[in-house]
């Protein structure tokens, strides 16, 4: 428990916080790989996933990609893109996209299919296209879905992050792997700390969201 | 490659080592999973409250979940046992939502007659609803085994020997063979682990293979294993 004691003054500590090294500034910057990263796999992936969602295609390859993204190591997948591309950004930026597409693919294309058939005959017999289908009916169906996908999503990009300064790049890691090579134990706990809050309100804000997409569909 | 074929010792202790700290972990999880699960399963206010924990366990870092756990349990950050018990701590916030769930599955006519034929409580579990459930148990043990094989190389940052080690001390020296070969192993293993629970599986259900005297279709496997439910993936 002392530990946690030691932690928490770290984290008091009025000279943990500004600057641009300081806490404040590595938790925006946290934050904001992690929804950048998530809005960039987004905006490519989602679209697919609602095609393959609507025509039926590629189906099996979609299933195949989110079972097997699953066994990729991503310090690996890190380490070796930081070693052909360098330190800084690019490496821990593409293993994140690559993390974030599976369940985004599986949340988009699942909402879309999860819509009933017999609605989805219905806004055909009434004319629309196949396209109004997909955008007006489909869609805003499967909104409880995606935003399932975009959580759990966002839940392991911010996990991941933490390795994008074992490369180079910033976020919360810094403290993490600073305090693990000087031995400052309370650093690292305080940072894991401040992590695990921020993935939690993250994830609580998501589930919230995912519970309006639902309720908004009934 | 040289430096692959030179280094075969050192490639094979370090997935010795990846799976003693893998195997521990997953078996712990799904023996843990059985009974929580099953209260789960059985009271609805237990199902809410081991839902929503085991959902914010789910959401914890796991490199965070490594340095908090000596300051909570006593363990060194390098222990084998606090890594351990990390990885059982992930692999029980998937296992037991899968076995309640497998649970819930088993149609009630059937635990209804095995009720009628004077099965009690425990036999009832034991030998009805748990082998009805193996086929949804076994999809739950294979998303386990893979995300347990890969998430064992994050405490590769922490120092912590298993083939993650090979992608830190890779790095470190600038071999792109080492962190090659530790890709492959680590989903070399996952695919091979994964296989042999399906398979496992497989064994443990004779009833569900197909018979062609009788006819009888084989009963439907959940695929869940290969298509997660949005929401739950990691």
């Amino acid at each position: 428990m002392n530990y946690l004691v030691d932690a928490w003054h770290w984290l008091l500590d009025p000279t943990t916080w500004p600057g641009p090294d300081g806490l404040g500034a590595r938790t925006l910057e946290h934050l904001a790989y992690t929804v950048l990263v998530v809005l960039a796999a987004a905006i490519v992936t989602v679209p697919i996933g609602w095609w393959v969602g609507h025509t039926g295609r590629g189906r099996n390859a979609v299933v195949l990609i989110s079972g097997a993204a699953r066994a990729i190591p991503s310090l690996g997948l890190v380490t070796l893109l930081a070693l052909w591309l360098g330190l800084g950004l690019p490496a821990p930026v593409i293993t994140l996209v690559i993390l974030a597409i599976p369940p985004l693919l599986a949340g988009a294309y699942s909402g879309v299919e999860a819509a009933p058939p017999q609605v989805v005959d219905a806004a055909r017999a009434q004319g629309m296209t196949e396209r109004q289908i997909l955008l007006r009916v489909e869609v805003p169906l499967g909104l409880g879905l995606l935003m399932g996908g975009v959580r759990s999503a966002v839940l392991q990009v911010v996990a991941t992050v933490m390795l994008a300064a074992y490369v180079g790049s910033g976020g919360l890691g810094r403290f993490l792997f600073l305090g693990l090579k000087t031995q400052d134990y309370a650093m690292m706990l305080g940072t894991s700390l401040m992590t695990v809050a921020l993935a939690l309100v993250l994830d609580l804000a998501l589930a919230g969201a995912q519970r309006l997409a639902r309720r908004r569909v009934r | 490659m040289t430096w692959i074929l030179a280094n075969l010792p050192l490639l094979s202790s370090r997935l010795l080592e990846h799976l003693g700290l893998a195997l521990p972990a997953i078996v712990l999880s799904v023996v843990l999973a059985l009974p929580l699960g099953w209260i789960a399963h059985r009271y609805r206010v237990s199902r809410w409250v081991l839902v929503t924990l085991t959902g914010l366990l789910y959401a914890i870092p796991s490199l965070p979940l490594f340095v908090l756990l000596p300051a909570l349990l006593g363990t060194g950050i390098r222990d084998a046992s606090n890594a351990i018990v990390a990885l059982t701590l992930y692999g029980l916030a998937l296992m037991v939502r899968s076995v309640a769930d497998a649970l819930d599955a088993v149609p009630p006519l059937v635990t209804d007659a095995a009720k009628a034929q004077g099965y009690g409580p425990l036999a009832l579990v034991l030998k009805v609803q748990l082998p009805l459930a193996v086929p949804a148990l076994t999809a739950g043990a294979r998303v386990v085994a893979v995300s347990t094989i890969s998430l064992v190389t994050v405490s590769g940052v922490l120092g912590l020997p298993s083939l993650g080690l090979l992608f830190v001390d890779g790095f470190q020296r600038g071999i792109t063979e080492e962190i090659v070969a530790g890709l492959v192993l680590t989903v070399a293993l996952a695919l091979v682990l994964d296989a042999l629970l399906a398979l496992l599986g497989r064994a443990m259900t004779p009833w569900n293979r197909a018979d062609p005297t009788t006819r009888r279709r084989a009963a439907h496997t959940p695929r869940t294993a290969a298509a997660p439910r949005a929401g739950e993936a990691r």
